[in-house]
């Protein structure tokens, strides 16, 4: 990334509730949480945005519908502005962001709309288990019946047997879920669970259980991208996207050197910190894919926030409660906020904005100006990292 | 029916028909398309013995669709003897029987079937070795 | 008949699924539990077997024995009255999976239980004429029964493949076979049918007994032995009674045909039945042992064959598991899962 290139800020970040919208569509929920993006930002007229990037994992498959681009940004009446859906299964919101500041950064627009939007109850189930098996390789992995689940269990039970650690170990990372999401009002799961609950859920992919493993569900969230000139003229707190990156790694586990090492995730958060010449310590406040402790775990450790076959360890010490020192799913994370598959990453973004402006409530991680979000596509296949400054 | 798709697949997905790298030696299956700077001639076909190596496996209780009768089932990750590492169902076994590297070999048995009017996929998968 | 040039079983496997259900548990369902049974347990086959599957394992144990590559097969033919395709060749499946040459003869036989013989003697036919040196005849079912019938009790699921080569290379000459049909309506299947019909007791007399020592009577006859001139015998096995009768009846002894009865155990495999029990004789055989064969195969027909075992087995018989081997690894599963795996249940 060319220092010189001009800065890009988050003016607006909003989101509908995470849950079961049985009443409300895509473009609905869509709809809502750009009015709720907006809303932060009443000096903003909506006709100088100049792109809409939709990201969406399961549009086709859990949604019937197609185009997304187009269909949610004139949803929420954007009739007209080049718009365009990104898929990369989870990863679609990362990806999508990294677009859209890029394209500010280099000035093709000054304003860009980011949506992550997912429909998941017009389906669930098994359609639901072969929507997001299609992260994986369909050809190698996907036609044995893999879930991504599934994909994630395996490396758990691998993990456990390199290090030495029961399925125990990993109850601090939906625990800590839990607690916080029941302070979030806009969490699915709004109630805590003890590790003793944890321990005697029953089985969905062995050695992963219920409640080690989060509920894909609906919800949109947005957020407003804009050049240094327009933040500059907002009253309040800036908030500034110090880095974005996306890495890559194959899609086909077995074809990786070390498949618990999550290349990819390591990759784009070295590139985005060297963006934003800030190091792993500099972080205070983290979002993460979480969908299960697994998944927390490989991406902290791949990053070089612990060593490898500590972070079990670290969590059960408090390192990811919001006073510890790598505070994580403040909001809920993946298992207790919602998991919304593509929109995981513009909800990360709207938590972490709550977090860099004060307003994150009980969960709020004091003097956070630093944050990290993270999502992944599939098992780490896709990985896009952004560093949110305040300023 | 997704026909072409899976004939595609059938001397990898059937027998174990692999590849070796004639530079690094690396095995792989399935076949995957050549790289940049890679020839037809930089990998050379290999069949599989089938003998491996459980790596890692999961019993699934929650599948895709057209997998339902299948469940609960576990997969794995197998290191083959030459050295790939593959994903496939384990059968012919229950989770109490299995552990990180027990020995397991091929067998081929039906992935998928695609329901009345459509074929039925057969593909590699892996159980406890029968003495 | 014999073929011009001498032929014989240059190398054999055998498939049974894991599975079993018990006839007493059957017999639970439908009887309350009263009633004789014709078997203790028949073999099941799990949720992702089928006919091709178990034909593919029992023909790469052949392939193991005989220590031939795929590619030297001139044909793959497969006898079963359970192809999952009504039109589609269970045979090239198979043979695409054990990675023969695509120049071959290749397809499917159907007599009821014995269209895995009928491959066998045309394999015979084939190699004995000099049009292949190797051809995998393959017998292989997962028969059907309508719930709660006599069948149910026994129709299982099971493969043997018999690799048929010439005489010199092989580890059982096979020295003579007759084949004695007529049209005997005993049991069938129509076009669409999901579960055969079948004529209760006139399976037995006019159809199963009549046949099989039409046939057995001929061969000994053509070969001038006796009975007591073989080491074993083996009997199509659709129960554990009928074999059991019809050996005593032709002057063969239990202990002739104990290694080969293996319907108490698995119950009927159909295409698999006579030909699986020749298998694990041959897994007890010594060199010079003779063994005498009589498939059935209702509609009706019968093919004996008379075997001698060479030296060849001795190294060969260890290369691929025995037939106890799978016998052994048993898992017996209730009646609801059996008919959650063999299709019973309306799935909508």
């Amino acid at each position: 990334m060319n220092k010189t290139s001009a800065n890009a800020y988050i003016i607006g970040a909003g989101a509908t509730q995470v849950g079961e919208h049985f009443v409300r569509s895509l473009a609905d929920l869509s709809s809502e949480a750009v009015r709720n993006a907006f809303a932060q930002v009443p000096q903003l007229d909506a006709r100088h945005v100049g792109m809409v990037y939709v990201a969406n994992a399961l549009g086709e498959m859990m949604a019937s519908q197609g185009q997304l681009g187009p269909y949610l940004a004139a949803a929420a009446g954007l009739v007209g502005v080049p718009a365009l859906r990104i898929e990369a299964a989870g990863a679609s919101s990362g990806v999508a962001l990294h677009q859209a500041v890029q394209a500010v950064q280099a000035g093709a627009c000054a304003v860009a709309v980011v949506i992550g939007a997912e429909k998941i109850t017009d389906r669930l189930d098994a359609p639901l288990e072969a929507g997001l098996a299609l992260a994986a390789d369909a050809e190698a992995e996907g036609i044995h019946g893999v879930t991504l689940t599934g994909q994630w269990a395996l490396l758990m039970r691998r993990y456990m047997h390199e290090h030495g650690y029961s399925m125990d170990a990993f109850a601090p990372f939906p625990v800590n879920a839990h607690a916080n999401a029941a302070k979030n009002a806009q969490a699915l799961y709004r109630f805590a669970i003890s590790a003793d609950k944890y321990r005697k859920a029953n089985p969905i992919a062995s050695p992963l259980n219920m409640l080690d493993c989060s509920t894909v569900a609906d919800g949109a969230a947005a957020v407003i991208v804009a050049s240094e000139a327009i933040a500059r003229e907002l009253p309040g707190p800036r908030i500034r996207v110090a880095g974005t990156s996306v890495a890559t790694d194959t899609p086909t586990l077995g074809a990786r050197r070390d498949p618990l090492d999550l290349v990819a995730a390591r990759t784009s958060a070295q590139a985005a910190l060297s963006q934003a010449q800030l190091s792993l310590q500099d972080v205070q406040v983290l979002e993460l894919c979480d969908p299960h402790g697994i998944a927390a775990v490989l991406a902290l450790e791949s990053m070089g926030f612990y060593e490898r076959g500590t972070a079990p360890r670290e969590a059960a010490d408090g390192a990811i409660s919001p006073t510890g020192r790598t505070p994580l799913a403040t909001a809920g994370g993946y298992k207790a906020r919602g998991d919304v598959a593509g929109a995981s990453g513009i909800y990360q973004v709207v938590e972490l904005v709550r977090q860099l402006t004060g307003k994150a409530g009980p969960t709020q991680v004091a003097g956070a100006r630093v944050a990290l979000a993270q999502v992944l596509g599939g098992v780490g296949v896709t990985a896009a990292t952004t560093l949110l400054v305040g300023e | 029916m997704d026909i072409a798709r899976h004939w595609r697949g059938h001397p990898a997905r059937y027998r174990l028909q692999g590849e070796r790298n004639r530079n690094t030696g690396e095995v792989r299956v399935p076949p995957h398309p050549l790289a940049l700077g890679e020839t037809p001639d930089t990998w050379e076909p290999l069949k599989l013995s089938g003998r491996g190596e459980i790596y890692s496996f999961s019993v699934l209780r929650q599948v895709p669709e057209g997998y339902e009768l299948f469940a609960p089932y576990p997969i794995a990750l197998v290191r083959l003897e030459e050295g790939a590492l593959i994903t496939a169902q384990l059968t012919d076994c229950a989770e109490a029987d299995l552990e990180i590297g027990m020995p397991v070999e091929m067998v081929t048995r039906q992935l998928v079937d695609t329901g009345a009017d459509g074929v039925l996929v057969y593909g590699y998968k892996f159980r406890p070795v029968v003495q | 008949m014999k073929p011009s040039r001498p032929v014989g079983l240059i190398g054999y496997g055998v498939y049974v699924p894991r599975y079993r259900i018990a006839a007493k548990e059957i017999a639970r369902i439908w009887t309350d539990g009263h009633g004789p049974v014709p078997v203790e347990a028949k073999s099941v086959p799990g949720p992702d077997e089928d006919t091709v599957t178990m034909s593919i394992e029992a023909a790469r144990n052949a392939l193991a024995r005989a220590g031939i590559r795929a590619e030297q097969l001139g044909a793959v033919w497969i006898g079963s009255e359970s192809h999952p395709y009504s039109v589609k060749p269970s045979g090239t499946i198979v043979s695409e999976a054990l990675g023969t040459s695509p120049w071959i003869s290749s397809g499917d036989w159907e007599f009821a239980c014995k269209a895995g013989s009928e491959a066998l003697t045309a394999g015979m036919a084939m190699v004995g004429s000099g049009m292949a040196d190797y051809v995998m005849a393959i017998g292989a079912d997962t028969a059907q029964s309508r719930p709660g019938d006599a069948l149910e009790y026994t129709a299982s699921a099971g493969a043997a493949a018999l690799l048929v080569g010439p005489a010199d290379q092989a580890l059982a000459t096979i020295d003579a076979t007759v084949s004695f049909v007529t049209d005997t309506p005993d049991f069938f299947r129509r076009a669409e049918r999901p579960y055969p019909s079948h004529g209760n007791r006139f399976t037995g007399e006019p159809a199963y007994f009549r046949t099989i020592q039409s046939a057995a009577k001929r061969l000994l006859d053509d070969l001038g032995r006796t009975p007591s001139d073989f080491t074993y015998a083996v009997f199509h096995q659709p129960n554990a009674k009928f074999p059991q009768a019809v050996a005593k009846r032709l002057g063969f002894s239990d202990a002739q045909i104990a290694p080969g009865l293996l319907s108490p155990q698995i119950g009927n495999t159909y295409s698999g039945a006579a030909l699986s029990g020749l298998c694990a004789t041959l897994d007890v055989a010594k060199p010079g042992d003779t063994i005498f064969v009589t498939s059935y195969g209702s509609g009706a027909g019968s093919d004996a064959y008379a075997l001698t075992v060479t030296e060849a087995l001795l190294e060969r018989r260890e290369r691929a598991p025995l037939a106890a081997a799978y016998l052994a690894r048993s898992v017996f599963i209730d009646y609801a899962v059996y008919a959650k795996w063999v299709g019973k249940l309306v799935m909508g």
